[in-house]
């Protein structure tokens, strides 16, 4: 079942003005995500240059660092592979985020005014998520092979090379993706931050920025009652 | 040891200028191995266990007299034994004693991520530190030879020392004590490669080994262990030696150009998205509507 059908649950504060956007799962979830991504990032910096390597006394220690960032990479896998499953659905381009990708730059400008109606996820959301999937397969199978590297045997070490290069390279891309995110999230879009702690927003919020959304969640209730 | 800071020319992952460069003037050194006259006892083998308090390795046979296949965290010297098949059908013995080779230019030392998990002295030794590894296993992937290996109990990385701690005393490595032939020789990089062309030209103008020659591979910038073989076109024939060893061109590549393109473009990122706020700041929602902004 798509989670669009989100009107069967009530918001918290019960409020008329409030739309329920994330249900307590989804925010677990995505908090498991993005703190085990942040665990990741300090300790991955960590070894990627020698100028970083400061991080890891942050999580105590190189050895923990190292110990730490595969088991926490697991971790961080289910919690995207879970997301997979759920949000899977929402998550595939409509036509509606091809026209509005095609104001992106009235997006970027905050000429929100200008933009095309789209669902519960805008075009870019959609690219993050599926960046986040795909980087993550790569990820997972790069990092499993970093992680038994003393296991590979000498004439699969063809192995060992191309799996530092897929990690750094996967990791790069996610880390890139995972700016975008964190910034628009808490500093550029208002509301989004609170959304997927709360788990609500207010009607004005979901009619400017996810207008076939609201539509769609408003009709739903209004036949509910 | 580890103190000896200025005794050190390289270090892992270390950021900034490396403390002891330049302070000490000293000759680099190196070990020979002659495997023409090697005759497979393993005195050093058991030389470099007793000196080193190795514990216990577990040998493996497989119908060779090799002691198992390749060297090990407890076990970092290791005669190779290899059956070469000669033009008139008979065969010839090849023995190499295996371990770290000192590289001048280590790939261990260029993965390594772990500020001075691996120096290397101004004499040339590249030495594991291991109160500093971090169990990575990236020199597992810089080293163009197999050598590095990993401890599961301890999770940190071990090798060859060439004896540093005999060396930095003035005493030579405790295989080469153990030798019986005297196809061990230990001295300054010099001294040793002037030995092993004249061993080599013996070899050549005497014994009819027409390519006998010197195994110091350039592109590692050599090394501080050196062979004579009877064939050095060949040295995949004693036990794996690489014919042209140097730094994994995708260890090269992920430790240089992919590190500064990476960094550049997180830095590229975060000054983007702070530029992006100071020039049009965040969406704001005003009663239902989008705030009108230039
Ligand atoms: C998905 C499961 C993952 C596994 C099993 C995994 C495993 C590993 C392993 C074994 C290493 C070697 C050193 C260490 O242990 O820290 C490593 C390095 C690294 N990881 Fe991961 N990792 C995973 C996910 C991630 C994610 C999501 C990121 C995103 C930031 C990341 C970033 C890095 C970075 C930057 C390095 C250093 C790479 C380098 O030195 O070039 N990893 N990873
Ligand atoms: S495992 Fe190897 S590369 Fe990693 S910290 Fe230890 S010595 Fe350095
Ligand atoms: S042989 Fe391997 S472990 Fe030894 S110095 Fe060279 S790269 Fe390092």
């Amino acid at each position: 079942m798509s989670t669009n059908a989100l009107p069967h649950t009530r918001t918290q504060s019960g409020s008329e003005d409030r739309i329920l956007r994330y249900t307590l799962a989804e925010r677990v979830v995505h908090w498991v995500a993005g703190l085990s991504y942040i665990y990741l990032l300090i300790t991955g910096l960590a070894f990627w240059s020698p100028y970083l390597f400061w991080l890891a006394d942050l999580v105590g220690g190189g050895p923990t660092a190292r110990f730490g960032h595969p088991w926490m990479g697991l971790v961080w896998s289910v919690a995207i592979f879970w997301m997979y499953t759920a949000w899977r659905e929402d998550m595939r381009t409509t036509p509606a985020d091809r026209k509005w990708a095609k104001h992106v730059g009235d997006y970027i400008r905050n000429h929100d005014e200008n933009l095309p109606p789209i669902g519960r996820f805008n075009i870019g959301q959609k690219q993050f998520f599926w960046l986040m999937l795909f980087g993550g397969i790569a990820l997972l199978l790069s990092g499993v092979a970093m992680w038994l590297v003393n296991d590979i045997p000498w004439s699969w070490r063809w192995l060992r090379y191309t799996a530092v290069l897929v990690h750094a390279v996967a990791a790069l891309l996610t880390i890139g993706g995972f700016i975008i995110h964190v910034y628009m999230g808490t500093a550029m879009v208002r509301g989004g931050f609170t959304s997927i702690i709360r788990g609500e927003v207010s009607v004005a919020w979901a009619r400017m920025h996810h207008r076939l959304w609201y539509e769609h969640v408003k009709g739903a209730s209004s036949r509910e009652k | 040891m580890s103190q000896a800071t200025l005794r050190v020319q390289k270090i892992s992952g270390h950021a900034g200028p490396i403390p002891g460069e330049g302070m000490q003037r000293e000759d680099q050194v190196c070990k020979l191995v002659d495997t023409t006259t090697c005759i497979g006892c393993k005195a050093c083998e058991i030389a470099c266990q007793e000196w080193n308090d190795l514990p216990f390795a577990q040998t493996t046979f497989d119908n060779t007299y090799q002691t198992m296949p390749t060297t090990q965290w407890n076990f970092w010297n290791l005669i190779k034994f290899n059956e070469q098949p000669k033009e008139d059908g008979t065969m010839m013995w090849l023995m190499r004693k295996d371990q770290c080779m000192h590289c001048a230019d280590p790939g261990c030392l260029a993965a390594c991520p772990s500020d001075g998990a691996i120096v290397q002295y101004t004499n040339g030794i590249v030495d594991f530190q291991q109160d500093r590894c971090i169990g990575c296993g990236y020199c597992i992937t810089g080293c163009p030879f197999n050598i590095p290996k990993f401890n599961p109990t301890t999770k940190k990385v071990y090798k060859c020392t060439l004896c540093s701690d005999r060396v930095s005393q003035g005493l030579e490595p405790a295989c080469i004590k153990a030798c019986p032939t005297g196809c061990l020789h230990f001295g300054t990089k010099d001294d040793m490669k002037d030995l092993a062309e004249k061993r080599a030209r013996q070899l050549r103008e005497h014994y009819g080994f027409e390519n006998a020659g010197v195994y110091d591979p350039p592109g590692v910038g050599g090394t501080g262990v050196i062979y004579v073989l009877h064939d050095a076109t060949n040295p995949e024939a004693y036990g794996g030696l690489p014919a042209n060893p140097s730094i994994p061109w995708a260890v090269r590549l992920w430790k240089t150009p992919l590190r500064w393109l990476g960094n550049l473009a997180m830095l590229g990122g975060l000054v983007g998205v702070t530029l992006h706020y100071l020039r049009f700041g965040p969406k704001t929602v005003h009663n239902g509507e989008s705030e009108k902004r230039s």
